[in-house]
């Protein structure tokens, strides 16, 4: 295991700013939606650190941008749990009004995972890997100051220090609206997402418990298959003519063992680390809705003041007028999200209950070949006699 | 694959009951009729009435219901049992055409009845088993209960795989007390009793309680016994595993069929993946309850395990009368050892071993010379005697092996062609529930394509 100092350590050496730098420029455009790409990120190679203090994991993001935002082309950063989640809260603080996609839990619940499994780790980098390429596909979370910082930084820590002065005006309007107000009635689209998230979480927090379950089941069931085969084996040790037919079928228990095995691994590997994804997905959703609501609570609450002055003529304030800004662009940005996000959820779920029903279908495949390849076997021997 | 599984398709084709003294007798058959005919020697009371029924050519042989009955045991106490109709078809050789010449019906304590009067009056022949009292090897979805309706059913296909054997066998088909079971309802069993086999039954059962050691056992038989107690452990073995399997696998499918109320519930608040969602829960329950077929499949091929493993009792019973039977001539031999060595003291005057009688002599003088003679003559007679014992209990020896490996080459051969059978209708069973597997996710994933 390597050992590196704490915080995030540039692994690669980063390419010189190579002359294309201003054709980069030239071509650089919101382009987000179309085909065109300009920013690809990559989380991977993970290592161990062991220092005095404490043992972690760190993993290497690379960064390939044409960007003007970037100064070169390739970057290549090593950053840790942490780093990621000091990315998130900024992300949350700058860009009140966005969706900001979850980190995987920091720590699995009913711990029984070691942390430093080759398994647990690759999960977690696949998480990470999924958190950074969504804020990278983002049109206004990619361009994140505190993003840049992030993917850029030789040392995140002396930003993380320093606090960041950089861009946090955009937040600080909605941030020091810390509740106080509260909302009558929240507008009829904006409930319908409430509604929709919190039957949503509930649905997926079912099929996340009977996908676990189905798991438990398949282990089980993989534990006696194991114990299964061999006794036919046992039993082909005492025969003559059988030996070979009952040595045949063990053997087939064995195919049909390991295919289970490599399901029940594709599962847990695959299919539940995205329906946790978006568990927590639903959670960073309602917790904007909650924000979105306090604007509006304050910026009704602040109306409703300025009525109640009974005034000949009564005007506006522009500090009110720019509560009824905030709440219009929230509303704009929080729209614009939730469509991108149910667009991703359906893309993505379409993909993942198709890789269920792709990896159940090898797994029977496989199953099918083995016990066609006996059938033979089995029949010769019986023409034979 | 063509191969049909064996139960119960197998079971209904016609097996045939030859009529006594049929042309084609092989030695196997002619050393053994003399055992059948000694059997019927003993039931004599039925002989004329046997032959006049055996004018039949063929018997069709099926259980064909089973019936809850209720009635009253022997201390007039009230129970319930369940009683087989047993249906035998005579078959015409002309037309082919089958005319129903018999029903009755039996209940499984006369089933066993038969097969232990078949165990005591053939103990060379591995007697076919009888299919379980109460079901063992059971997974949790399976009832314990011997009057579970789908346990009866099972056991009607093992009663009657069990008389299906029996008159298969080129020996035990011949039997008047089968025949009688098959045909005649009432008095069968005061018939069974009269041929005083219990007797027999009991006897022999005592000694082979008591714990006896043969000398010069057969490395045949001991192999044998050998083979059938690891026969008896490896599938005991198997079936227990396999029913933790069922259980589990029964667990995998139907856990899955919480997906189709789950997918039905989430397509309720979604727009276009909606119907996908829906449809996919669709299948997911289909997959959820395809288990139960599947799984009362394959309650079958562990039927026919079972029926091996009631068969590596059979085996160990005919090793075990072997046993006993050497037992008996060693003893004959070595009484008649004694006898003669004791002969040979007498007439010589020399004790060659330190006895009770060497003893005597010494304290009380030697006996009367006449008094000799005649204990000589008697020993003499004794000798003469037991070597003809000895004789016969070897020819009796030498004929129950000669009958039994054949019988146990038969049945060597059956089983290798049985188990083949059993293991390639299990893989069918295996395969065609993959393509069941593929065929739900295959359309369980058009439905996702959609969404």
């Amino acid at each position: 295991d390597l050992i590196l100092p704490n915080g995030g350590t540039p692994a690669g050496t980063s390419s010189p700013a190579s002359s294309s730098s201003l054709l980069n420029r030239l071509q650089l455009d919101d382009d987000i939606d179309g085909e065109t790409r300009d920013l690809f990120v990559t989380v991977d190679d993970p290592k161990k650190h062991v220092c005095t203090m404490e043992t972690y994991i760190t993993y290497r993001i690379t960064t390939k941008s044409t960007r003007a935002e970037f100064d070169l082309p390739e970057y290549s950063v090593r950053r840790r749990y942490q780093d990621f989640d000091w990315l998130r809260s900024k992300l949350e603080e700058s860009q009140p009004t966005h969706l900001i996609p979850p980190l995987p839990e920091k720590f699995v619940v009913k711990g029984v995972v070691d942390r430093f499994s080759e398994e647990f780790v690759e999960t977690r980098r696949k998480a990470l890997d999924k958190f950074l390429k969504r804020i990278t596909d983002h049109p206004v979370l990619s361009f994140n100051e505190h993003f840049n910082v992030f993917l850029t930084a030789k040392d995140l820590n002396a930003y993380r220090k320093q606090g960041i002065a950089l861009l946090t005006r955009v937040g600080e309007s909605v941030k020091h609206v810390t509740g106080g107000y509260k909302l009558r009635s929240r507008p009829l689209e904006f409930a319908a997402i409430g509604e929709y998230l919190d039957t949503f979480a509930l649905k997926l927090g079912t099929i996340d418990r009977i996908a676990q379950r189905i798991i438990k089941e398949e282990i089980e069931y993989l534990v006696e298959l194991r114990e299964y085969g061999p006794v036919y084996s046992t039993w082909s040790a005492l025969e003559g003519e059988l030996a070979e037919p009952l040595e045949g079928v063990s053997a087939c228990i064995g195919n049909c063992s390991t295919a289970l095995e490599e399901l029940t691994d594709d599962m847990t590997e695959d299919f539940l680390p995205v329906l946790r994804e978006y568990i927590l997905y639903s959670d960073s959703m309602k917790s904007v809705l909650k924000k979105r609501d306090q604007v509006q609570a304050e910026y009704e609450a602040k109306l409703e003041a300025v009525a109640l002055r009974k005034e000949d003529r009564p005007k506006v304030p522009a500090e009110v007028e720019k509560c009824q800004d905030r709440v219009e662009c929230f509303n704009a940005d929080l729209k614009a999200d939730m469509e991108r996000w149910q667009n991703n959820k359906r893309q993505d779920f379409r993909q993942l209950l198709m890789g269920l029903a792709d990896k159940n279908i090898q797994y029977y495949e496989k199953c099918l070949m083995a016990w066609e390849s006996i059938i033979p076997l089995l029949q010769e021997k019986q023409e034979g006699k | 694959m063509e191969q049909a599984p064996p139960d119960p398709e197998r079971q209904l084709q016609p097996a045939s009951l030859e009529p006594l003294g049929r042309p084609d007798d092989d030695d196997l058959e002619a050393a053994v009729s003399e055992e059948a005919e000694g059997a019927q020697e003993e039931g004599s009371g039925v002989d004329t009435m046997t032959e006049n029924n055996f004018s039949l050519k063929k018997i069709e042989i099926s259980v064909s219901e089973a019936e809850k009955r209720t009635g009253r045991n022997a201390v007039n106490m009230q129970e319930t049992y369940t009683a087989y109709l047993i249906e035998t078809r005579s078959v015409e050789h002309a037309d082919g055409q089958s005319v129903l010449t018999d029903s009755l019906w039996r209940r499984y304590s006369e089933f066993e009845l038969l097969r232990n009067y078949l165990l005591v009056c053939y103990p060379h022949i591995v007697v076919p088993p009888l299919p379980e009292k109460r079901a063992e090897f059971v997974w949790h979805k399976l009832s314990a209960d011997n009057m579970d309706p789908d346990f009866v059913e099972r056991r009607r296909i093992g009663l009657e795989n069990f008389l299906l054997r029996v008159a298969s066998h080129p020996i035990l088909c011949r039997d008047k007390i089968f025949y009688l079971f098959l045909t005649q309802e009432g008095n069968w069993k005061e018939t069974v009793n009269e041929t005083g086999f219990q007797l027999k039954a009991d006897s022999r059962l005592k000694a082979l309680n008591a714990t006896f050691r043969v000398k010069n056992p057969d490395k045949r038989f001991t192999e044998l016994k050998h083979y059938s107690d690891e026969l008896q452990s490896v599938v005991s073995h198997l079936l227990r595993v396999r029913a933790r399997v069922a259980d589990r696998l029964y667990g995998v499918y139907k856990v899955h069929g919480n997906y189709g109320r789950v997918f039905s519930e989430w397509s309720a608040i979604e727009k276009e993946m909606g119907d996908g969602l829906q449809s996919a829960g669709h299948h997911m329950d289909v997959y959820a309850s395809s288990i139960d077929d599947i799984l009362e499949d394959e309650e079958h091929y562990a039927d026919q395990l079972k029926e091996y493993l009631f068969y590596a009792e059979a085996l160990r019973a005919v090793c075990r009368k072997h046993e006993l039977m050497q037992y008996d001539l060693e003893t004959a031999a070595q009484d008649l050892a004694s006898k003669k060595q004791q002969c040979e003291e007498l007439a010589t005057g020399t004790v060659r071993t330190f006895s009770l009688k060497g003893m005597t002599t010494k304290l009380f003088g030697q006996e009367a010379p006449e008094q000799r003679e005649a204990r000589i003559k008697v020993l003499e007679e004794q000798i003469s005697e037991g070597e003809q014992q000895l004789k016969s209990k070897n020819t009796e020896g030498r004929e129950f092996v000669k009958n039994a490996w054949a019988d146990i080459e038969r049945f060597k051969e059956q089983k290798n062609r049985d188990l083949k059978e059993a293991l390639i209708s299990y893989a069918v069973m295996q395969i065609s529930m993959c393509r069941k597997g593929i065929q739900v996710w295959t359309n369980a994933k058009e439905c996702f394509s959609k969404m």
